[in-house]
């Protein structure tokens, strides 16, 4: 197979990393993913509630990671804040992939012109990064998850979308597809039934790479108080509330939120990673 | 083919693809629910006079195709309309700004290309324990987003310490660089480890390779076979990521200058998305979109000059 998974330079052809790590990354991605099912029943205060007389106090036996500037419970936000943090580039990770895969497919399934249309448009959409057209149509819409979500995945689409193309352009090649032709199946029957389940693995392992950018990318956005609405929790937000206690002299209720935002990050990158080296040494 | 031809139709190329982002960075005014003299306000109250310059200003009177070659031509002449919020020229505003922002993210670029050269270089030739170091420390920094960098170094060195400001852009040039030492290292951070990684991957490919097995056989000093031989191949590849690096350090410059409040074009590009200020949205967008182009096609150009084995056009245009 020539197709060759089209990471984002800085993590192209790295070593894979050593088991030890990838099971910590991985068991760090289901706790996080855990805790965030579970949010609801595990904050054990709520998220919203503001406590100034208590505001900046040390991690107590109450709130076992402190409060923040207003007096908040960071722990509930934390665990609150991960629904969130991890739900935006969910959407982005499965609507860029669903649809992605549908366009590389039929560009290279059907070739000719929609193979062009379909390439001059990528490269459009290459010169955009991912955070300027949220911010543009952020622009435009205002507040709300749903804007930032869908102009990233318009974003990641590209990725996924070239990818599938060179994945179907390698599978086509190869007899078995010829043979359920020859049989009379559909085109669309070979792509979804045959194609499909053979190239998964690839189109997953770069999804999955995808989730850390788009969680930074995200994150960013609310940072800037930007998409996510005022009162939800958010990490991304978190560390922009956080910015007023780091001033005075308070710096803990910014620190947890950037250590979970970058932890998941690279464990997610990792994960993916591993996945990808996994599935590019199966194949010959 | 010849360089020129191939500078030509790179150029022209890249003249339709500016065309495409100009189309979808006005289109998407019209993506907003409601009339468009409506949006441009977006809720401030107007009198009639004011009502009636935005529609000539935008010349909402016209068709919607006549409308885009209207703005497309004040654009070509520097004219990017009028700021709904600061009243008065964008080009007036971004000029103000440009050079701050400008400053911060050559100091970045420095930084990222030094930095990341050099662990690149030592990781590849040194290995071990080196070797892991510097991966460890690459993937925590691809994994820190700019504005957790910015927060996390404001509050160290700028508060805990008070080495640096917290905020501001200084006045005079050396005060500016002091002010801006910090917000360059939070932009640089993430790209640090991404060319560090780059680097490191293509010198172990090409420290494999038979050309370097026959240096050193043939007694070339170790010294220069690394410089000759290794560093100097793998600089094409490093090059490609040029563009990548730079649009990256351009969109990043709205968390950094909001984390450290740096009044440059990041700055208000933040604060114009959050007031609905669309004709300054629409024109920093499109710079970003153009600056970014711009060193696509310059890497385009050079590579074959840096790595003469690459032919003329034989990347793909995006990294």
């Amino acid at each position: 197979m020539t197709a060759v998974l089209t990471r984002r330079p800085g993590l192209s052809r790295i070593r894979a990393a050593g088991p030890p790590l990838y099971l910590i990354c991985l068991a760090f991605v289901a706790l996080v993913t855990t805790a965030a099912l579970l949010a609801s029943w595990l904050a054990p205060y709520d998220p919203n509630v503001v406590d100034l007389g208590n505001a900046m106090a040390a991690p107590s036996a109450e709130h076992w990671l402190g409060v923040d500037a207003a007096g908040r419970d960071t722990l509930s936000r934390l665990l609150l804040g991960a629904r969130t943090s991890l739900l935006g580039p969910l959407g982005v990770v499965v609507f860029s992939t669903l649809a992605g895969v549908a366009v590389g497919m039929a560009a290279g399934w059907r070739g000719g012109w929609l193979d062009s249309v379909l390439s001059r448009s990528t490269e459009l959409v290459f010169a955009f990064p991912g955070m300027l057209l949220a911010i543009l149509i952020i622009a435009v819409y205002g507040e709300g998850l749903l804007a930032p979500v869908v102009a990233l995945s318009i974003a990641y689409l590209p990725y996924v979308s070239r990818l599938t193309r060179s994945l179907v352009l390698a599978e086509r090649k190869r007899p078995y597809v010829n043979a359920y032709q020859v049989q009379g199946h559909s085109a669309l029957q070979i792509c979804l039934r045959h194609i499909l389940p053979n190239i998964a693995p690839v189109v997953l392992a770069q999804s999955t790479i995808n989730f850390g950018y788009a969680l930074m990318d995200l994150a960013g956005l609310s940072f800037l108080g930007l998409g996510i609405p005022a009162l939800t929790p958010d990490w991304g937000r978190m560390v922009f509330d956080g910015q007023t206690a780091i001033q005075h002299g308070y710096p803990l209720s910014a620190i947890w939120p950037c250590v979970f935002i970058v932890l998941t990050v690279v464990a997610f990158n990792v994960v993916g990673e591993r996945w990808a080296d996994h599935v590019a040494r199966r194949t010959p | 083919m010849s360089f020129l031809r191939f500078a030509v139709r790179r150029l022209a190329e890249m003249a339709a693809t500016l065309l495409g982002a100009s189309f979808v960075v006005f289109g998407a005014m019209y993506l907003a629910p409601g009339d468009p003299a409506s949006f441009l306000l977006s809720g401030r109250s107007a009198s009639p006079q004011a009502l009636a310059a935005i529609k000539a200003q935008y010349h909402l009177d016209d068709p919607f195709f006549v409308r885009y070659l209207h703005w497309l031509g004040d654009i070509v002449r520097g004219d990017f309309g009028r700021s709904i919020t600061y009243r008065t020229d964008v080009s007036r505003l971004l000029a103000d700004r440009l050079p701050t922002t400008l400053l911060l993210v050559m100091m970045a670029l420095v930084v990222v290309a030094v930095i990341g050269l050099a662990l690149g270089w030592i990781a590849a030739v040194r290995g071990g324990g080196i070797d892991s170091t510097v991966l460890v420390g690459t993937t925590l920094a691809v994994g820190t987003p700019s504005f957790v960098a910015a927060v996390l170094l404001q509050g160290l060195f700028a508060v805990k310490l008070g080495w640096f400001p917290s905020s501001g852009a200084g006045d005079g040039f050396g005060d500016e660089l002091w002010h801006l030492t910090l917000p360059a290292i939070a932009l640089a951070l993430y790209l640090i480890g991404m060319l560090a990684r780059v680097t490191r991957s293509t010198m172990l490919e090409a420290l494999d390779s038979e050309h370097v097995t026959v240096a050193r056989s043939r007694g070339v000093p170790e010294r220069q076979v690394i410089r000759r031989h290794v560093f100097r191949n793998s600089l094409g590849t490093v090059l490609t990521t040029g563009g990548l690096i730079v649009s990256t350090l351009l969109i990043c410059t709205i968390l950094v200058e909001t984390a450290f409040s740096i009044g440059g074009v990041g700055q208000l590009l933040e604060l114009s998305t959050t007031t609905k200020d669309f004709p300054t949205v629409q024109a920093i967008s499109l710079i970003i979109v153009a600056l970014f182009m711009a060193v696509n096609l310059i890497v385009d150009l050079l590579l074959p000059l840096v790595d003469p084995r690459i032919a003329l056009g034989t990347r793909s245009t995006s990294v």
